[in-house]
């Protein structure tokens, strides 16, 4: 592990070192050996405004430590956020009592061996420390933007640090710090809002004043909106929207999911489902992406070719389903037990070359859309999912954005969806609302379904 | 524990803060599940620790902390003082609250069995148990059943001298099956989609619900509905059971009469509301027959939303939302109580854990039952079809246009049952949807229901609420838009 993080302050290494060994030994005085530990720590700030006025602020800290024990072939699992020795052993003794109720499981594997996982340096000593006079400077110089162009600004600007680590019995030992800033921005006109959002494991990369300018211009273009029939239209989708829409699928690519028959991809593995334009991975390692590069029980997160020219080819593998299925788990497994058993969480879906502009410039008659809203799935096989635009929908008429929209409600198929993309921007980092972030392009796709229309 | 909450409260008045609350919490949960005839979740936790609220220069300030010792405590004070000095650089104006007492109250919420005195093995015992009765039907492709407790002790300590102690247990359990043939999915639920019936009860809410009894017949429709009928697309009487409309409550009356949307405070996330204050006692929300409230007495129910005072100190209260189809008022905070000049905060002020600072939630907001039996609602038109449990929600955010799909429905035909249908979704507008109601089932059929998982504000808060409702039914709906070509 390398030296400079045991300078992060909420959680070294060796503290959890330590307090790992007081888990161990309370196991030991009640004749357990394998024990398994996981720790959270984390320390965050959010200025929240609107209205053009800073009306929350917040900051908290926290962390917690989670045990499991397991003997006789059966495990379960005791959480506290308290450190001391007698809160410590408490917990050990709760999860051995809880161990006890459960009936023994001949699948349940042995605690992960110990396996070199890879640091990504993920933390900026800078975010870690913004102040809260920091995040007012930015938001004060955001609302300046918007308010500067007669609108009003809602949104909030968060900084803070986090830090996992992972112990266990067999030797396992594996910690993970990051840092991670997000700003997002609402600018409102009388009939009409504009929305940008970023996040970025430094603050230095996210630039307000120029996500403001943004904002406001949608919300200038998009003023006095017509409404338009619903019916099946070519649809720009900028990358927030591809986010939070494609995101939903990516839950059923488990290889548990599938045991289970709740997947899409329930005997559709290998078979062409999308275009061949649609090539998605899942890279923890990816320069753009952030989270922790081992999983639930500490196994290292393996690169995943999840959709290759249109073919889902690979799926996540936690040990267990790994197990059952005679391959190598791939490290994306939740903490154990859980019915879930894995997913992946660090999406990549590869770009083109077509700007957003020219996605326009070649669209006869089509919708722009900034970003969706209130997403769920209608129907699981089809993956069906419905949700609304907000905050900035366009209609393109002769290559060119000629007025906003009233939002619509879409209910769209995400095979067909990806059967239907005819280009793709470059990626970029997406932030939106109904997905966690992701590596995604804007896309244009041809056919999306909007069914109704809403009041404004 | 009042001690260190008064302490905290000390340190929070430094000079300048014109207002100071702290709420200490000492939380534990129970969480079991079951997948397929073995156990699946098996855990516990418990987490402590306090939040500090300040008024500072007029502005909010807020900072929580898991460290309770007596530095820790003294650090989040300063932290949250120097928070809500920084929030005075993009001031427009001071937060003004709405007057409130002072309050010294001790309250637990009633809870008959305690959750966490039965054993795991009880617990999981009928979990399995119902597992292999749903597992008996060869085309269930997966059952899982759940159950979770949880416990909160809060102490509210604020500078008007309130210090006030409550202690709530909530319960819930319930299961589900999914059959999955050729291409298609099926999904049956009880008591309710997503985690079951939630309530502010100990393991009596178990006992009440009486699982294993319903698991049969749940099995039976999950893989029964492959054969159904695809539900028609077109405009239908509608007619849905009590959970479904709870949740149709929550979406459609609940999050608009917040009024710090309404005010603008969520337009970045949740959103706002259509319900403008010029709406205020002039629109017709529903038709005559439709009555709602927000109310979070202990004699309202054993509601998520249930408590005896609010986060900041405010006693629960009932308030009209909705009295005879007329829109009669908002869920209010002190201080949005306040900006539209109103005497006093309605008490809806709440947090989840000791990590986050309150918000105007949802208490339990109810739609008030009818006067017509269940038979009468079903039976008041020749031709309808029957929705039941929850599968998919979606409303936009100003909450005008919503979609729902549910698990199940049946084509109703001179009052009785006739053919089951797949897949069935409705949409519409709010406000037409409402004046659209009826007829409502009367209070032998009103359940006070429980929705987990709630959320709102950033950062995040998912928080529980409590939404009474019988059947009901509604002329000339929008239904199956959402599998139409």
């Amino acid at each position: 592990m390398p030296a400079d993080v045991d300078k992060i302050p909420i959680l070294s290494l060796d503290r959890s070192r330590e307090l790992f060994e007081n888990v161990q030994q309370a196991a030991h005085s009640f004749g357990v050996r394998d024990v398994e530990v996981l720790f959270a720590a984390h320390r965050g700030a959010l200025t929240r405004f609107a209205n053009n006025n800073i009306h929350q602020n917040v900051a908290e800290q926290g962390q917690w430590i989670s045990v499991r024990v397991l003997f006789d072939q059966k495990t379960a699992r005791a959480t506290t956020n308290r450190f001391d020795a007698d809160s410590i052993r408490s917990a050990v003794e709760q999860a051995i009592a809880l161990t006890k109720s459960v009936a023994a499981d001949p699948e349940l594997l042995p605690l992960s061996p110990p396996s070199a996982i890879p640091q990504i340096p993920r933390f900026d000593a800078a975010t870690a420390s913004a102040s809260p006079m920091d995040r007012a400077r930015s938001v004060a110089e955001a609302i300046r933007v918007v308010e500067g162009a007669g609108q009003t600004a809602a949104g909030f600007y968060s900084t803070g640090q986090s830090v996992e680590a992972i112990f266990n019995s067999a030797g396992l030992a594996a910690l993970h710090s990051e840092t991670m800033a997000q700003f997002s921005i609402t600018a409102m006109a009388e009939d009409s809002s504009g929305w940008a959002k970023e996040s970025a494991v430094a603050y230095s990369a996210i630039n307000p004043v120029q996500m403001a300018r943004r904002a406001s211009d949608k919300a200038r273009l998009s003023r006095d909106p017509r409404e338009v029939d619903p019916g099946r239209y070519t649809v720009i989708m900028e990358p927030a929207a591809v986010l939070d829409l494609v995101g939903q699928m990516f839950g059923d690519f488990s290889a548990t999911a599938l045991e289970d028959k709740r997947s899409f991809l329930t005997d559709r593995l290998g078979a062409k489902l999308f275009g061949d334009n649609i090539h998605i991975t899942d890279d923890v390692a990816h320069p753009l992406q952030a989270g922790v590069p081992f999983d639930g029980e500490g196994v290292r997160r393996r690169k995943l070719a999840l959709v290759d020219a249109g073919v889902p080819r690979e799926l996540a593998y936690a040990r267990s389903s790994a197990r059952r299925a005679g391959v190598e788990p791939t490290g994306h497994g939740f903490p154990v037990p859980n019915e879930i058993g894995e997913a992946p969480m660090n999406i990549v879906i590869s770009g083109g070359s077509t700007s957003i502009e020219q996605m326009i410039a070649s669209t006869a008659r089509g919708v722009l859309v900034t970003r969706f809203w209130y997403i769920r799935e209608v129907d699981p096989f089809s993956k069906i999912m419905t949700g609304m635009t907000r905050d900035g929908t366009f209609l393109i008429e002769d290559g060119r954005l000629t007025c906003g929209l009233r939002n619509f409600r879409f209910n769209q198929g995400l095979i067909e969806l990806l059967n239907n993309v005819e280009a793709l921007s470059p990626t970029v980092r997406a932030s939106g609302e109904e997905a966690f972030d992701m590596v995604v392009p804007a896309m244009k796709v041809n056919g999306f379904h909007f069914t109704e229309v809403t009041r404004f | 524990m009042k001690k260190l909450a008064l302490e905290a409260l000390d340190s929070a008045l430094r000079p300048g803060v014109t207002y100071a609350d702290v709420r200490l919490i000492d939380s534990r949960e129970r969480d079991l599940s079951t997948k397929n005839g073995k156990p699946s979740q098996v855990s516990s936790s418990e987490s402590a620790g306090l939040g500090i609220r300040v008024l500072a220069e007029g502005c909010w300030g807020f900072a929580a902390t898991d460290d309770l010792s007596k530095a820790g405590v003294k650090s989040a004070a300063a932290l949250a003082v120097e928070i809500a000095r920084a929030s005075a650089l993009a001031k427009k104006r001071d937060v003004v609250l709405a007057p409130e007492d002072k309050y010294e109250a001790t309250w637990a919420s009633p809870c008959q069995i305690d959750p966490f005195s039965v054993s795991v093995d009880e617990q999981l015992a009928l979990l399995l148990g119902i597992d292999a009765e749903l597992r008996r039907n060869s085309g269930v492709t997966l059952a899982q059943t759940s159950m979770v407790f949880h416990r909160e002790r809060q102490i509210f300590a604020s500078s008007l001298g309130s210090v006030i102690d409550q202690t709530r247990t909530a319960s819930g359990a319930g299961f589900d099956v999914h059959s999955f043939r050729g291409d298609e999915i099926q999904k049956r639920s009880y008591p309710n989609s997503f985690g079951g019936q939630h309530q502010l009860k100990g393991y009596e809410l178990i006992h009440e619900l009486a699982m294993l009894d319903h698991a049969a017949r749940v099995a039976e429709e999950a893989v029964a509905l492959h054969s159904a009928m695809q539900c028609p697309e077109g405009r239908f009487d509608l007619i849905v059971d009590g959970s479904q409309l709870g949740l149709q409550v929550h979406e459609s009356i609940g999050h608009p009469i917040e009024l710090d949307r309404v005010l603008g405070s969520e337009a970045n996330y949740a959103g706002m509301s259509f319900l403008t204050l010029d709406k205020l006692n002039k629109l017709r929300y529903g038709s005559e027959i439709v009555n709602a409230v927000c109310d979070a007495r202990p004699e309202h129910g054993p509601g998520l939303g249930t408590f005896l005072f609010d986060d900041e100190g405010v006693p629960a209260q009932s308030a009209d939302i909705i009295r005879n189809g007329q829109f009669v008022g908002y869920m209010t905070s002190r201080e949005t109580a306040a900006a539209i000049g109103q005497a006093r905060s309605n008490g809806t002020m709440r947090a989840t854990g000791w990590s986050r600072s309150p918000l105007i939630r949802m208490t339990n907001v109810s739609l008030m039952p009818g006067e017509q039996t269940l038979d009468e609602v079903l039976g008041g038109v020749s031709n309808a079809i029957y929705m039941e449990t929850n599968r998919s929600w979606s409303i936009d955010d100003k909450r005008y246009n919503f979609q729902f799909g549910c698990e199940i429905a049946w084509e109703i035909r001179d009052g009785k049952r006739g053919r089951m249908l797949k897949n069935p979704t409705y949409s519409g507008i709010t406000t037409e949807f409402w004046n659209s109601c009826a007829a409502i089932a009367n209070r032998d059929h009103w359940v006070l229901w429980g929705v987990p998982n709630c959320g709102k504000g950033q950062p995040e808060q998912v928080i529980g609420t409590g939404h009474g409702a019988s059947p009901a039914r509604f002329h000339d709906v929008k239904i199956g838009a959402a599998y139409a070509g």
